[in-house]
């Protein structure tokens, strides 16, 4: 071997390393500091409640076919197709051994707002945290004040169901440096609160955005396609558009997203059905000024 | 020239047969249905919301609407009928064509109760409304897939 090869190998080496160590550095979860959950007091129960239906945990985090009450046992089991394979959401009910009863304040709240799991490793972005990151430590605290008086539940539910290379929670890292952010999905006018309020309970909690705009081959937004819909995942049929240029309700006023929301009725009275059920279900509890906020907002969002 | 206007008028009869024969399709009829349906809920939302006075006539006929329609509505789904004019039926239905069948059983049943005592105000139409408004939104949530 010549001295210029030897050379060679040893610089790729060098090279190999310094790239892998950063690449390790750059994709490992990162928890916010341990300050940003510090100092925030005795949660607000009833905002708490207003963010949690906002948030919609039950519509995966119930068991499936609950209803009325039951639907605030977050035993978890409902599976989510996708196509990376099917996850099933986990039990968060206050339960100390199968939920979350056991967490702190900074695990559920780097679990919600940064994708990191108790035991520091990467959740999926099935879990919406690519929405939550943008919620405030407030909600956060007070989300988790009114989850903690929720029934307890033993049930342990089953492990995600995904196929090689996805199961390899590693590689979660890469798809967070990419598409990981907190940022604003698009611009509206600052100085408005409602329209404000709005951006923040659609890209933040509300998580509409997780279904209603379509993904790459890696599973990161289309870049300039908020909310312009995509493939339904659960198979056929389509998850609308839902901005302002949509065929379907591109026509619709603010007070008939907002009646929409609350009632489940469309203009023409064709009622709400699919995945939407469920959501529409969580948005009849939010206060009128949020539903009429969200509907502010749909209607600001560039259309498509 | 002349094959041209042949081919013009084969189209045209064409479209026309089409014409006829696709209102008596089951995709057609039940699309023709489900609008009716929407109709009288329409009718029940505009008491509710005040936006329309109380009309106990009104409150009658739409009940009754809702209620005959889901009667037969089943009906309107034959083998061969998955697919065409546009449908926004989910194959589940065939899967599941029993519990289909109780779900417009049940918005029949909702519908009839609340006819035999009718609701005598506006709140109470909105209560009844949002029974019905359950009764759509069940059988939606699995049976029926937008486009967009």
């Amino acid at each position: 071997m010549g001295r210029r090869t030897r050379k060679l190998i040893s610089g790729l080496v060098v090279l190999g390393v310094v790239g892998g160590a950063a690449l390790w550095w750059l994709t490992k979860p990162a928890p916010r500091s341990a300050s940003h959950w510090e100092g925030l007091g005795e949660p607000d129960l009833a905002n708490g409640e207003q963010v949690f239906w906002a948030g919609g945990c039950v519509s995966c985090h119930a068991k499936p076919g609950a209803e009325g009450d039951a639907r605030l046992v977050l035993s978890g089991g409902a599976p989510l197709k996708s196509p990376f394979g099917t996850f099933h959401a986990p039990n968060i009910s206050p339960d100390e051994t199968a939920g979350i009863g056991g967490w702190t304040l900074a695990e559920f709240g780097n679990a919600m707002t940064r994708g990191v799991g108790r035991n520091g490793e990467h959740l999926y972005p099935s879990f919406p945290y690519g929405s939550y990151a943008r919620m405030t430590a407030k909600d956060v605290n007070d989300l988790w004040g009114f989850m903690k008086t929720l029934p307890k539940s033993a049930e342990v539910a089953p492990p995600h169901d995904l196929p090689f290379p996805y199961n390899m929670r590693m590689a979660l890292g890469g798809w967070k440096l990419l598409f990981l952010t907190d940022k604003p999905r698009v611009r509206v006018d600052g100085s408005d609160p409602k329209l404000t309020r709005g951006q923040y309970l659609v890209e933040g909690p509300g998580h509409c955005g997780e279904c209603h705009t379509p993904r790459n081959a890696l599973g990161g937004f289309e870049p300039d396609q908020w909310l312009a819909g995509a493939p339904n995942p659960e198979g056929k049929g389509r998850i609308p558009n839902i901005t302002p240029g949509s065929k379907s309700i591109g026509s619709w006023s603010a007070s008939d997203i907002a009646s929409y929301l609350e009632t489940g009725f469309t203009p023409e009275f064709d009622s709400v059905g699919g995945s939407m059920v469920e959501v529409q279900k969580n948005m009849a509890k939010l206060t009128p000024a949020e539903r009429e906020a969200i509907a502010a907002y749909l209607k600001a969002v560039p259309a498509l | 020239m002349k094959i041209r206007a042949l081919m013009l008028a084969a189209a045209l009869a064409g479209l026309g047969v089409t014409a006829v024969t696709a209102a008596d399709e089951p995709q057609v009829v039940r699309q023709q249905a489900m609008k009716k349906v929407g109709a009288a809920t329409g009718a029940l939302a505009g008491i509710a919301k005040g936006e329309k006075p109380y009309d106990a006539e009104v409150v009658k006929a739409s009940l009754t609407t809702i209620s005959e329609t889901m009667k037969t509505f089943p009906s309107h789904f034959p083998a061969g009928s998955e697919t065409g004019h546009e449908t926004e039926a989910s194959p589940k239905i065939w899967e599941n064509m029993d519990d289909f069948k109780a779900k417009a059983a049940k918005l029949d049943t909702d519908a009839a109760t609340v006819l035999a005592q009718l609701p005598a105000d506006q709140a109470a139409v909105g209560t009844a409304l949002g029974g019905i408004g359950k009764d759509c939104g069940s059988c939606h949530e699995s049976y029926r897939l937008k486009k967009d």
